[in-house]
Formats: structure tokens, C-alpha cells, sequence
């Protein structure tokens, strides 16, 4: 019993069980969703959170423990984001020719997004909190959390609502898609991006590899527009 | 690998300072990316055989992209009890809001490049 114990508090002291837990939860979800044909519900992220965060439900831990050893994994976000530069320069003929339509789909997808989430809490009679924190919530995490807190709201509650954008977005943009008929890659990893961030972005490169190019520039280009947008639209309604 | 490694995180590190430095509102990474289109212009201009072997770390990267986002994920679910006063409000308002973001986002990018001509 001793020696049980000695190897449990060894093993929750150092971020090895819960780094092999998260690559291990991610081989399985993604060889799942590779038998499924890629099909958007076998969404490898949402498998793989579902797994590892039923394994911390069971076992007692807390998120904070979970993250000393994930954090590495995490860390690797940063670097992702600038190696979305190989795809952009691969492409820039076909990007440079969408810089208009992409514009336009920018100013007018960015000012939806913020827009109609707060609108829908406003008319659930939601607190002004909630207001402030959903505007942001199809911008990547960072960002969206920091103009949160500028706006005086909750980051917390943003980083949680940014996720689940994530993940909506991931699970309905490739049925969505095809039942519009739009067949243009450009446009549907544009649109992903900008409403669903990285996590819609990791579904873009799933499916087309123009697609997931479009995706990130969308992120990018997304986090400074709502940045701009948020204040004014939160002005409005103050 | 390792080589290409450095030049990403050199580019973040880049893109981070100047963010931090001049406090602009865009991500440092996303600078960083900035600068590693830079950097590719560079390779394909000049073809230092420093940065022949630059993309190997990137493109590892970007085939696992979802397995980056399962830390965050994972906090989600620790963390539902900041949904539970307006849950209703809030599941109606992303469901409604991220599918109405794109189909006007596509619809949009759609007419303004058919009205372009592209096909």
C-alpha cells in the first residue's frame, strides 16, 4: 500500500502521466476519426478532451495538476501559429488574387460574430458580464481574453465560450458547407477561421489544404478586426 | 528538425518583442508568422543553405494542430460551472452566432469574388 502510494504521489508530481495521457488520448482519437473518413463528428479534439477530461473527472484531479505536465503541448500553440507561414507563402498567388474578397468577407464575418452573440444574451436578458465576455468568443483564446478584460469582463468565462466556438464550428462547417453547395476552398477555410479560430482551422486542414491556409490567415486577421470592433459595439450598447 | 525548430521560435520571439514592446493589439505569433513569410522569401530569394531544411518542424506542427488545442479543451470541462447562471443564453447565442458567422463570412467572400470574375 505504501509503495502504491509512493508511486502515485511520484507520478502527480512530475508532468509525465498526464504528457503521455494527452498523446496517448489524441493517437487513439485521431486513428478513430481516420477510420470515420475524417467525418466531422469524430472531431479529434473533442475526442480526445472527452477522454482525457473523463480520466480526470474519475481520478479526483485537478485541471491544475493535469497542466504542469500539458503545458508543454500547449506551449507548441505559439510556434503552430507561425508555421501557419509555410501554407500562406505556398499559396500566395492564389492569396494575394483573395485579398478583396477576403476583406470584405472580414469586416462583414467579424462584425456577425461579435454582434449576433451578444445579441442573442441580450434578448435572454443575460447580465451586461455576459455580454462583454461572449463578443469576443470567435477570436483566438489570447486575444479574446485580453479584450474581455479590457472591456471589464471575465476572462475565464471568454476562454470557455472561445473553446466551444471552436468546437461548434469544427463540427458543423463541412455539412454546412456542402448543403450551401459552395465548393470553394478559399472561402469555406475563410470562413471557418474567422468564426472558429484554430480549433475550426485544425478541421480546415483536415479537409483541404487551401482551406486550412485561408483558415489562418482568417484567424489573424480576425483578432485585430474585433479588437477594433468590440469597444465600439459595446459603446452602443452602454 | 532542430534547425527549423529555431527559426520558428526565433520568429515567435521576434513577433512577441515587438508586439510586447510597441503594445500593438495582434498576437506576437501572429507577427511571428509575419516574420516567417520573411524568412521564406529569403530562402527562396537567396537559397542560403542555412534555411534549405526550414520547414520540417513547421509542417509536424501543423499536421497535429488539433492535438494543441486538447490542453485548453480539457479546461473546459473543469471548468462548466461558469456557464451554469445563463447556460440556455449562452448555448443558443454560440450555436446561432458561429453558423450565422459562416454562412455570411462565405457568402460574402463568395459574391465579392464571382462580381471579380474568379470563378
Amino acid at each position: 500500500m505504501r509503495q502504491d502510494f509512493a508511486l502515485w504521489v511520484y507520478l502527480t508530481q512530475g508532468p509525465l502521466l498526464w504528457l503521455t495521457v494527452t498523446l496517448a488520448a489524441y493517437a487513439v482519437a485521431d486513428w478513430l476519426s481516420q477510420r470515420a473518413g475524417r467525418h466531422p463528428v469524430a472531431n479529434p479534439v473533442l475526442i480526445s478532451v472527452l477522454l482525457v477530461g473523463g480520466l480526470l473527472v474519475a481520478s479526483g484531479t485537478e485541471y491544475a495538476t493535469y497542466f504542469d505536465g500539458a503545458q508543454f503541448i500547449h506551449f507548441l500553440l505559439g510556434p503552430a501559429t507561425v508555421a501557419l507561414a509555410l501554407p500562406l507563402w505556398e499559396h500566395r498567388a492564389l492569396v494575394m488574387r483573395s485579398a478583396v474578397p477576403m476583406l470584405a468577407a472580414l469586416v462583414a464575418g467579424s462584425v456577425v460574430a461579435a454582434a449576433s452573440a451578444v445579441a442573442v444574451v441580450w434578448a435572454f436578458g443575460a447580465p451586461e458580464g455576459v455580454l462583454v465576455a461572449i463578443a469576443p468568443k470567435s477570436v483566438t483564446a489570447g486575444v479574446a481574453m485580453s479584450i474581455t478584460e479590457a472591456q471589464g469582463g471575465d476572462p475565464a468565462l471568454t476562454a470557455v465560450l472561445v473553446i466551444l466556438t471552436g468546437m461548434i464550428g469544427a463540427l458543423v462547417v463541412t455539412p454546412l458547407m456542402n448543403g450551401l453547395g459552395i465548393r470553394d476552398y478559399r472561402a469555406r477555410g475563410f470562413a471557418v477561421g474567422l468564426a472558429s479560430h484554430g480549433i475550426g482551422t485544425a478541421r480546415a486542414f483536415q479537409v483541404d489544404p487551401v482551406a486550412g491556409t485561408f483558415a489562418g490567415i482568417a484567424i489573424g486577421l480576425n483578432a485585430v478586426m474585433t479588437a477594433l470592433i468590440v469597444p465600439v459595439l459595446l459603446g452602443v450598447l452602454r | 528538425m532542430i534547425g527549423s525548430l529555431a527559426v520558428i521560435l526565433g520568429c515567435q520571439l521576434l513577433g512577441e518583442v515587438v508586439a510586447r514592446g510597441l503594445g500593438l493589439p495582434v498576437p506576437g505569433p501572429v507577427l511571428g508568422m509575419a516574420a516567417m513569410v520573411g524568412v521564406l522569401w529569403l530562402r527562396d530569394r537567396f537559397a542560403p543553405p542555412l534555411l534549405a531544411g526550414v520547414e520540417p518542424a513547421g509542417r509536424f506542427l501543423l499536421a497535429h494542430l488539433s492535438l494543441l488545442f486538447v490542453p485548453a479543451g480539457v479546461g473546459v470541462v473543469g471548468n462548466l460551472e461558469v456557464l451554469a447562471a445563463e447556460w440556455l443564453a449562452l448555448a443558443v447565442a454560440l450555436g446561432v452566432s458561429t453558423v450565422l458567422t459562416l454562412v455570411v463570412s462565405v457568402v460574402t467572400f463568395r459574391a465579392v469574388a464571382r462580381r471579380m470574375g474568379q470563378a
